[in-house]
């Protein structure tokens, strides 16, 4: 019955073995959810709930606190430019401006095709390559209008699957193996340290005094 | 938990030495040393967010004097604070114009209009005019975010008390902020809206107008109310409650803070089920639950015809006499009386007539003897208990309050649950423990938590029942909540599991969850059989409870019966005994409410109900609090005591009991339970009976905490001292000198369980089909469909899915119904809602009922 | 002319493609650190980093041993890592993890051992896709190479390494709205008290809360020694430090220089590093630390990149982000995009920042766009004084946390620094940079 897909539902459940409590998994699992679905769907917030121990409201509230969650259908390709002081003065505005001229549809909406979202960004620390451009999260690094335009064009006809995958998709590199400390050799570990450190302070304590009476 | 101070910390507040409890908030120790902080988001029953920003202070510290809130930071010995400086001003100020920035200017449309705490700021401290110049934030207009709440955003100004009294006190967490910086807004899950059963309360605590609730909406301006204190009677916790009106027609009622009781909630049961009381002028068909009864009436010629008192007095008293001795009589019901009511039938029908056949309950609760020999427990000692012991149902459904105030013992002070359980329940997941009581099987898993002897074929292991009993020990420290966690099993056997864990856990205390309005109070004031007023009993008498009546009625033995208030047969689980008995006996039906148990009555004496009379009532922990009443009653109907008092002058004998204060004084000096007290000292939290539990005077409620409540310490109700003296409440009044043991019960047998059937579990459902749902439009939708309810395994086992029907053999015929599945019901057993109809509207609960065994089988089967 | 002949600490791999690779950093002295670490006692480890005087590179600058000093001895703590990185015009962190994830993770893990933790978290700002894949990348083959799990390098010292990815919120990287996140939660600062992680922290256990740029620097300061690292840089400000200079400057990058040794005009005109401004510009105003600080004037260039000798300027170094304004843009609509900025990153809980920092981007977007009036001026140095009461440096405070503060120390700055330029605005009815 579970909405995500037998390998995403594994992973999720990877995933919340790595917390020591389980709603700390809500960032990767909504990140999950959103690669699953392209953008947070009711029933992935529904899934993501139940692996949270939370509420649909819940999972909701905490997703729409964060700009890369989409509660809305979003294109295949969402396509941020910033626009913040460093990028300003690089002509991010004017960047933007293109942008939304080239893909044919407002900021923040969705291109016509369907394939593009655009969003004005704040800062995306990459101000040595300013205005900054991010595709899906990834740097293009397209500065001016004419480079933008051909970016748009390669992903259109796929030449940037490689580097671009779908809006949703974050991590491509899969943790291996889960947690590998059983936290009851921890604490046990934790002791002996901890009782040999006193020791060693004791020990620094008395050959300090003892320093001190000669 | 009392108003004592235990000093210990001194600090400054504007120059002052004032002395605090240590870990008390600057803002709460402030207050009382007179120094009172405006504040938004800080309530004092939630803990302290420092949001608003709206209490900031100067306190001295390493860096000299910086502005902290006054709502999350705790007194330190020697600490300076100042709540008056220039700086403090301007912060509070540019807090309040902040605030007010993107605040719509609709006052004159806002239901909050005049009793808005934001806007009694801004009277008081604004400037008057706005520097605001731009554009303010739009949302669209009030949307819905559950059945009863309405959310209009653009007023909201995020103080979070809404989405921390839905996660933190209720449990509920299905509003929550959303968006963030000056986007953000409350929100709930279009998958799964705020049904809470608790969602009045948010709009309560709302210091704006922003939450509203839909059966309030636009229905009086804050100005023209009245309000009095009272108690709520829609369930045996007893909330205090503000209880307003615009002129004779009742507005809203609002929690009140009572320390011991309520802190301030209530369901929405209690809550918004006022239309059943006066706004159902439309239904006039006496049959329905949604009428009122106005006027006295005789069945002539088989209809019941209205006439006036004295034709209707007469007849009752002919019908009495003409049963042929006390025998004969009976009656059944009472808990929707007050205790003055409760006492002036007592009077009438032990005393004058002599009957020993009194029931308050409906074969739905406990033995009323036991119970009244149990070590009792407060509230207040169940939610303080290292360790509670449950054996009821599920407490959200059945004592929604109490359920809150446990909830929060479990949540934030983390003591410890044991259930006792038979069925889902809200508190499951607190749970230390559940152990799995299938329908039956409650005196052997008693007996074995006291004696360690687990009996074969239980779902408890010996590792779990040993956990326990480490917990229970001998009792000391733990609280037992005891009731009825299924109707479908024989009272027979959870009184015996109830006299075995008095026993053999000789330092527990109980607290009976008793459901019924004022059950309690009729049962001290002995309605039920071998109970004498003042909660005494002789254990020696014998009379019969209600199902014995039922059974003497249609054996002919009883041929008159007195209904008491409440609907037999809305409320007796055996219908067809229960019809039977009502066609042959003579029926003498007191009322407020139609129902159909007025389709067999002979009599029918229309009587005054909740927020119409006054009195005292006694909650489950037996606490006397007062009602008052804040309309008149419709029509020609007369106050219980009146209406006992006058039939019994028409039987020929005068109880003496003229006016409702002489009743309770009667009450008073015969039994010394604290009836006239608690009446003429009305604004305090009440007298508990047979616990010595110090009176606390109120303090003046906070109108930022409360709003729309006009101090509870004047309005209506004279200035209240709470040092009522009259009564010594420890040394009172019961005759209860025995010990549970000393109670004999009668033994009952359980049948082999059936390896081919389910065992019924019936569960009590808040939103039923009772009086009050059925009389409030705007409730009555919520009140769910009857499903039976099954673990997956077993539906799997079924080959079902949930959502689908199946083919019920069952004692009283077979029938079709929805299933579904919830994985907390026991295997082996199905659970369905007392008290709601099928899809068809069809009483299936009553065709389920084996009223010839102590549990109840069914036999499942796929169509 | 800038000093260039300290150590490259943190950026020594720099000129290679494969930094980010373990085989390269294993080639380039990777892991030693940590190898000498785990022989020497935790105690010691965290001495050394105590004797380097590393103050913390996340912003507030607050000394690394010191912190650590403070973490409460419970069965269970935690080390944070925060790789939020969102401070406008802060680009090293972002260099960090994706260029040089294995010297983060060999910093992380000899802070775990200094701390005895046996879990961390890197939360890595969500927005880095790539850097998420390397570092996560670089944890595998940490776990592979031994050098992280259960007895690492045959040691006594267990420790896991979670990654955490953030989700775009730039309040996050606000220790207290971090560690919120990686409970799962919407990003509100904690209110204080408790006013350190390192006694309440994640879940309400003692938790470290560092830097990317401070974990990465523990490897050479294992290495060589905490004296060798305080021998660089004067005063409190020792060792190198990533500066992020972005804006109207020829050649905007991170370098990494030696603390105090150099100015904001050797960063920012030498041709080795910022490379001066673009033909025929001059100088107008800089933010020596992140948005958040307030803005420099050119009479302030030769100020030593130095935490006290920025603080007692009335500024601070921050983030170590500078950018730099020329005459040819408008320092209007640069104080309107970063009101915009903290506007859109509050997150919401105090009314000042809230509703008082969409209020003030309103009024700067009028300034700047056409619709502003003279008494918006002083009305927005009200507004501000009313989120940061006296506008001194560093802030008071009605809000929770420090955001609330930042857009009052531009504005102020920039208002008090450019009167002329917004009287001009309201006169013009708009910019007239266009
Ligand atoms: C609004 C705000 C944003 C912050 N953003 C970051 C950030 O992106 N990265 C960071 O390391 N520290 C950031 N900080 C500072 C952290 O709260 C914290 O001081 C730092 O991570 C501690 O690490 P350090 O001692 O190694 O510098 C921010 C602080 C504030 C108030
Ligand atoms: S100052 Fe702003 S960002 Fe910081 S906690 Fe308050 S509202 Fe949130
Ligand atoms: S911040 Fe103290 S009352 Fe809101």
């Amino acid at each position: 019955m579970s909405h995500f897909r037998a390998d995403i539902r594994q992973r999720a459940e990877e995933l919340v073995a790595l917390y020591p409590r389980q709603r700390s998994a809500m960032l990767p699992l909504l990140h999950l959810a959103q690669e699953q679905d392209g953008y947070l769907s009711d029933e992935g917030i529904a899934e993501v709930a139940v692996l949270t121990d939370t509420t649909p409201a819940d999972v909701r509230g905490t997703a729409s606190f964060y700009d890369m969650f989409h509660l809305e259908p979003v294109g295949r390709y969402v396509v941020g430019v910033c626009t913040n002081v460093a990028c300003l003065l690089a002509g991010g505005e004017e960047l933007l401006e293109h942008a939304s001229v080239t893909l044919g549809c407002p900021v923040g909406a969705t291109s016509e095709d369907g394939l593009f979202t655009l969003e004005e960004t704040e800062c995306l620390a990459d101000c040595n390559l300013a205005p900054c451009v991010q595709v899906n999260h990834r740097y293009v690094r397209t500065t001016t209008p004419d480079a933008f335009d051909a970016m748009i064009n390669d992903l259109r006809e796929g030449r940037l699957d490689h580097d671009v995958p779908s809006h949703g998709t974050l991590i491509r590199v899969k943790r291996q193996g889960g947690l590998r400390v059983a936290k009851d050799d921890v604490a046990a570990e934790r002791a002996v340290a901890y009782a040999a450190r006193a020791a060693r302070a004791e020990a620094a304590a008395q050959a300090a005094a003892a320093v001190e009476i000669k | 938990m009392t108003d004592v101070i235990r000093t210990s910390v001194t600090f400054t507040v504007d120059g002052r030495a004032v002395e605090a409890q240590p870990g008390e908030l600057i803002i709460e120790a402030a207050e009382r040393a007179g120094s009172y902080i405006p504040r938004f988001c800080y309530h004092p029953r939630m803990e302290p967010v420092g949001m608003c920003r709206m209490c900031l202070v100067e306190v001295d510290g390493p860096r000299g004097a910086t502005l902290q809130p006054a709502c999350y930071l705790k007194v330190a010995d020697g600490m300076n604070v100042t709540t008056d400086s220039d700086k403090v001003k301007k912060a509070q100020d540019g807090v309040l114009e902040f605030l007010l920035a993107n605040h719509p200017l609709d006052c004159p449309v806002c239901d909050k209009g005049g009793e808005c705490p934001l806007q009694d700021q801004t009277l008081a401290h604004g400037s008057g005019e706005t520097r605001f110049a731009e554009e303010k934030r739009h949302f669209v207009k009030p949307i819905p975010i559950g059945e009863l709440v309405l959310l209009d955003r653009e007023r909201c100004i995020q103080c979070a008390r809404c989405t921390r009294f839905a996660s933190e006190v209720a449990g509920d967490t299905e509003i929550a902020f959303a968006g963030r910086g000056d986007l953000i807004e409350v929100a709930s899950s279009p998958t799964k809206p705020f049904d809470s059963v608790f969602s009045g309360n948010t709009v309560q605590i709302c210091p704006v107008g922003a939450l509203t609730a839909k059966p309030y909406r636009f229905s009086a301006r804050p100005w023209d109310l009245e309000q009095v204190e009272s108690t709520c009677t829609t369930c045996a916790v007893g909330c205090r409650v503000a209880v307003q009106s615009s002129g004779n027609r009742l507005t809203r009622v609002l929690g009140v803070d009572s320390e011991p009781v309520n802190h301030g909630w209530l369901c929405d049961k209690g809550r918004f089920t006022l239309d059943s009381i006066d706004a159902n002028a439309d239904s006039l068909d006496p049959l329905s639950a949604a009428s009122r009864i106005t006027d006295p009436m005789v069945r002539v010629r088989g209809v019941l015809t209205p006439v006036s008192w004295g034709v209707a007095l007469a007849e009752a008293a002919r019908l009495l006499h003409e049963a042929g001795g006390a025998d004969a009589i009976g009656a059944i019901g009472g808990a929707s009386l007050t205790n003055e009511g409760a006492f002036a039938w007592e009077r009438f029908l032990r005393g004058a007539i002599g009957t020993e056949n009194l029931d308050a309950q409906f074969g739905d609760g406990l033995d009323p003897v036991l119970l009244q020999s149990l070590r009792l427990a407060s509230i207040d000692d169940a939610a303080c208990a290292p360790v509670v012991l449950t054996l009821t149902g599920d407490l959200r459904e059945e004592l929604p309050v109490l359920f809150l105030r446990l909830r929060d013992s479990f949540v934030h002070r983390h003591h410890t649950l044991i259930e006792l359980s038979s069925g889902p329940s809200a508190l499951r997941s607190l749970a230390a423990h559940a152990l799995a009581v299938r329908p039956g099987e409650t005196p052997a898993i008693a007996h074995a938590l006291v004696s360690g002897q687990l009996p074969l074929g239980t779902m408890v292991s010996e590792d779990e029942l040993s956990d326990v009993r480490a917990i229970l020990g001998d009792g000391t420290g733990v609280v037992i909540i005891a009731g009825r966690a299924n109707l479908a099993e024989d009272q027979r056997l959870v009184d015996e599991a109830v006299q075995t864990l008095a026993a053999g856990l000789a330092q527990a205390k109980f607290l009976v969850a008793l459901r019924r309005a004022n059950v309690r109070g009729a049962l001290d004031m002995g309605l039920g059989p071998r109970l004498r007023p003042g909660r005494g009993f002789d254990a020696s008498a014998s009379g019969r409870d209600t199902p014995a009546q039922l059974a003497a009625m249609v054996a002919g033995t009883q041929r008159a019966t007195v209904v008491l208030g409440g609907c037999v047969l809305g409320n007796v689980v055996d219908q067809e005994l229960a019809t039977k008995a009502l066609e042959v006996s003579s029926i003498i039906c007191v009322t407020g409410h139609g129902g159909a148990t007025l389709a067999y009555a002979d009599v029918v004496l229309p009587a005054t109900v909740q927020h119409e009379r006054t009195g005292t009532v006694t909650n489950l922990e037996g606490r006397v609090t007062a009602v008052v009443p804040k309309i008149g009653a419709p029509g020609a109907a007369w106050s219980d005591v009146a209406i006992a008092s006058e039939l019994a002058i028409e039987w020929g004998q005068s109880l003496g009991l003229d006016s409702i204060e002489l009743t309770a004084q009667a009450i008073e000096e015969t039994t010394g339970y604290a009836a006239l007290s608690v009446l003429q000292d009305q604004a305090f939290d009440g007298v508990v009976m047979g616990l010595n539990v110090t009176p606390v005077a109120r303090h003046a409620m906070d109108p930022m905490a409360f709003p729309g409540i006009r101090s509870t310490k004047t309005v209506g109700l004279g200035e209240s001292t709470g040092t009522t003296t009259l009564l010594d409440a420890s040394t009172l009044a019961t005759t209860s000198s025995a010990a549970p043991t000393d109670v004999t019960l009668s033994k009952v047998d359980v049948p082999l369980a059936d390896a081919y059937a389910f065992r019924l579990v019936l569960a009590r459902r808040l939103y039923d089909r009772g009086v009050a749902m059925q009389g409030s439009p705007a409730l009555t939708g919520l009140v769910g469909a009857t499903r039976l309810v099954l673990h997956s395994s077993d539906l799997d086992r079924l080959g079902l899915a949930s959502g689908a029907r199946v083919l019920v053999r069952a004692a009283g015929g077979n029938f079709e119904i929805d299933v579904e599945t919830d994985d907390t019901v026991l295997r082996g057993t199905c659970v369905a809602p007392l008290g709601t109809l099928d899809a068809n509207g069809f009483n299936v609960v009553s065709m389920m009922i084996d009223p010839s065994s102590p549990v109840t089988q069914l036999r499942l089967e796929t169509r | 002319m800038a000093t260039l002949d300290a150590p490259a600490i943190v950026s020594s791999r720099r000129d290679f493609e494969d930094s980010f690779t373990l085989s390269r950093y294993l080639e380039t002295g990777g892991y030693c650190a940590l190898r000498k670490a785990l022989t020497m006692f935790p105690e010691a480890v965290a001495a050394e980093v105590d004797a380097a005087s590393l103050l913390g590179r996340g912003g507030a600058g607050f000394p690394a041993g010191r912190k650590w000093s403070m973490l409460r001895r419970s069965a269970i703590s935690y080390l944070v890592v925060n790789g939020d990185e969102s401070e406008p015009a802060t680009f090293k962190d972002h260099y960090l993890v994706e260029r040089d994830p294995h010297q983060l993770l060999e910093g992380v893990i000899i802070a775990a051992y200094a701390l005895q933790v046996s879990q961390v978290f890197i939360f890595v700002r969500g927005e880095f896709a790539l850097g998420l894949e390397r570092v996560q990348q670089a944890l595998n083959e940490a776990y592979s190479h031994g050098a992280l799990g259960s007895k690492i390098f045959g040691s006594d010292f267990s420790v896991d390494v979670v990654m955490h990815p953030g989700a775009g919120a730039y309040i996050c990287g606000e220790e207290t709205a971090l560690l919120e996140a990686l409970e799962g939660k919407r990003g509100f600062p904690r209110i204080k008290p408790p006013f350190f992680p390192a006694v309440t922290g994640l879940y309400g256990e003692p938790t470290v809360v560092n830097n990317v740029e401070t974990m990465s620097n523990l490897p050479w300061i294992v290495n060589n020694g905490g004296a060798a690292f305080a021998a660089l840089g004067a005063g409190r400000s020792t060792g190198t430090r990533l500066f992020a200079l972005a804006g109207n400057v020829k050649n905007p990058d991170v370098f990494e220089l030696e603390m105090v040794k150099n100015t904001f005009r050797d960063l920012i005109f030498d041709p080795a590093l910022g490379g001066g401004l673009f033909e025929g510009r001059t100088l107008k105003a800089f933010i020596p630390g992140g948005v958040s600080a307030p803005w420099f004037g050119p009479e302030l260039l030769d100020t030593p990149l130095g935490q006290d000798e920025v603080g007692g300027l009335g500024s601070m170094l921050g983030s170590g982000s500078i950018v730099v304004l020329d005459d040819a843009s408008c320092v209007v609509r640069a104080t309107w995009r970063i009101a915009k900025f903290f506007s859109r990153e509050s997150c919401g809980q105090c009314t000042p920042c809230r509703e008082g920092s969409g209020w003030i981007e309103r009024i700067m977007y009028r300034l700047e766009h056409g619709g502003g009036r003279m008494e918006d001026l002083d009305l927005l140095l009200d507004l501000c004084d009313n989120i940061a009461p006296g506008l001194t440096w560093p802030p008071q405070q009605t809000t929770i946390c420090v955001l609330g503060p930042s857009i009052p120390s531009s504005v102020h700055s920039a208002l008090s620094m450019f009167r002329d330029d917004f009287v001009a605005h309201v006169n013009h009815g708009g910019c007239s940079h266009d």
